[in-house]
């Protein structure tokens, strides 16, 4: 097998499909990918201005073939100045924390027990977990807005089981934002457990059992700690994601629900602010995607394995 | 199933129900005969022939089965060179790089990936006069930026995960690389490619606020016009849609998943 990929390789380098191959979607990638955050931070450093586009070139020709060259660092202070834009990446955080906990706390018992299932039930059951990642996302928050609302479907049921009088408010508060997060994340974070939890090797729980640990402590001594790079790598998933989310703080939270999606959206679409927009996602930018590719950059080289 | 530990079963359990109830309610309340959403007033289907007579909603979504279509079938190419290149091609160069630039965007907060790529476009327009405005064309090229991402870790796993040893036997019978790959690994991971294109159809089907960012004035794709109905509130038509849209893409992911676990059986 080693012998044939090595051959191959070779054989294939001598065929120009090889560079094909590797170039375009490399190429693709780096044109629609990486170019346009470089366009990012040049906007980011540009003055707003009522036109079309909605920003200043930093050349201007001031007259006799002058020109002058203007940077504004004026988005970056002001992120750090208005309030509310620290509000809105705290808030976005405390809600990512919050949901990838409570995902957690759902989903690893789900992926555990798919895990211990029959092994013909195994890939239907997490069908089921993947079909709803499936089915339109918006349509899913939109649902949640029927069953949470003053006279949906949850207020009605618990008024007629006579647990309530009054109805719940729910819906526009946060809440409903971390009932709607946790519902469409779930499925991200099962995935990965479930292909770490399968994995593990049942020799190591059965030696423990035959020396008389009980379940649950062979769970917490040896699955836990083994399934961790899974609880990992699907926190990471809920997390990033989760940071800029905008459709469920937008439809199911209320005015106090800021997160730094949805403030950036606001920048771009009501307020016509593109280079604020910009310097909002250049600093998720930094916070948020170099780490993870720099991470996955080693984690690829040190591994020899494909991310 | 195992009996070893009910208390977990029963979390499962109720983990699927967390998982389907609320799309079931959208589905019982598009028979609603009652304008208020969460009132049952008895079996009607109107709300489905209200759905047909609406040329807006039904312009909006053959634009958005359009752009999936073809997005799904650009995701695919490239995101199979993307993982035969990660697979296949390990000493190369431009190995890590390409890695790490496909695992991005599946992390990638949505506002981000759509902000970036309209500011890209906007400055393309004025510096190279390309693309001249906004609308099919953009969405397409951004869906399929991010939907290659979900292609290549399918067509990956199929690849790193199949017998090579026939690929081994042609070559060394002297056939070219071009074409053993087209009669023997294309066939071999074919149910991967279609999973994928299922898969990046749907992605684009489902897409806003890429899109919305993209997109020019005269392009508005159906979640876009979902979006602003919902803002105006709860629509039983939206529901009837809902369900609609529930319909096509269990059968896609059926189709899909019926392939995978073919593509599972054939290898064990």
């Amino acid at each position: 097998m080693k012998h044939w990929q090595k051959s191959s390789e070779t054989s294939a380098l001598q065929h120009h499909s090889y560079r094909l191959i590797i170039g375009v979607p490399w190429a693709w990638l780096a044109l629609f990918f990486i170019l346009p955050f470089c366009f990012v931070l040049k906007i980011s450093l540009s003055e707003a201005a009522l036109a079309q586009p909605p920003y200043l070139p930093w050349f201007r020709e001031v007259g006799q073939g002058l020109i002058t060259i203007k940077l504004n660092i004026g988005n970056y202070l002001r992120l750090m100045e208005d309030s509310l834009y620290l509000h809105s990446l705290l808030g976005s955080m405390k809600v990512a924390a919050i949901s990838t906990l409570l995902c957690l706390i759902i989903g690893y018992p789900m992926a555990y027990a798919i895990a211990q299932t029959d092994e013909r039930w195994r890939l239907p059951l997490l069908m089921l977990v993947i079909l709803p990642f499936w089915t339109s996302f918006l349509i899913r928050v939109y649902a949640w807005i029927g069953i949470l609302k003053n006279n949906g479907l949850l207020n009605q049921a618990l008024m007629s089981l006579g647990i309530i009088d009054q109805p719940l408010e729910i819906l526009h508060t946060p809440t409903a934002v971390y009932i709607g997060i946790v519902y469409s994340y779930l499925p991200f974070l099962v995935l990965p457990l479930y292909a770490t939890l399968v994995r593990l090797d049942p020799v190591l729980l059965e030696a423990a059992a035959d020396l008389g640990c009980r379940p649950f402590k062979q769970f917490l001594t040896i699955t836990l700690p083994q399934s961790l790079p899974g609880v990992i790598a699907g926190s990471m998933l809920v997390f990033i994601p989760v940071m800029g989310e905008f459709v469920i703080p937008d439809l199911l939270g209320g005015p106090d629900t800021l997160m730094v999606g949805k403030t950036l959206w606001m920048e771009f679409f009501n307020n016509k602010d593109w280079p604020m927009a910009s310097a909002l996602a250049a600093l998720l930018l930094l916070i948020l995607i170099i780490p993870f590719m720099v991470m996955r950059y080693y984690e690829a080289s040190s591994s020899g394995d494909a991310p | 199933m195992n009996s070893r530990f009910p208390l977990l079963m029963g979390f499962l359990i109720l983990g699927y129900l967390f998982l389907y109830l609320p799309i079931f309610s959208v589905i019982v309340y598009s028979f609603n005969e009652s304008r208020l959403v969460t009132v049952w007033g008895g079996f009607s289907t109107k709300w489905y022939g209200e759905l047909l007579n609406n040329n807006q909603l039904l312009n909006a979504a053959w634009l958005s089965v359009k752009i999936a279509a073809l997005n799904a079938s650009l995701a695919v190419v490239l995101g199979t060179m993307a993982a035969l290149a990660l697979v296949r091609f390990r000493s190369s160069r431009a190995h890590g790089s390409l890695g790490v630039m496909v695992a991005a965007p599946l992390v990638m907060p949505e506002v981000m990936i759509g902000l970036s790529l309209l500011l890209l476009f906007v400055s393309m327009e004025s510096l190279l006069g390309w693309p001249q405005g906004r609308g099919q064309m953009t969405i397409l090229i951004a869906h399929a930026t991010f939907s290659m991402a979900y292609v290549t870790v399918i067509v990956q796993g199929r690849l790193a995960h199949m017998d090579q040893s026939l690929e081994e036997a042609a070559l060394d019978l002297g056939a070219r690389p071009r074409k053993v790959f087209f009669t023997i690994t294309l066939p071999i991971i074919t149910p991967a490619l279609l999973a994928g294109w299922l898969l990046a159809f749907t992605l684009s089907l489902d897409d806003l606020v890429i899109a919305s960012f993209v997109s020019g004035p005269g392009a508005t794709t159906l979640p876009m016009m979902v979006y602003s109905s919902v803002r105006m509130g709860v629509s039983p038509q939206i529901n009837a849609l809902a369900s609609l849209m529930l319909l096509v893409v269990s059968i896609a992911v059926l189709v899909a998943g019926v392939l995978m676990y073919r593509q599972e059986q054939t290898q064990s």
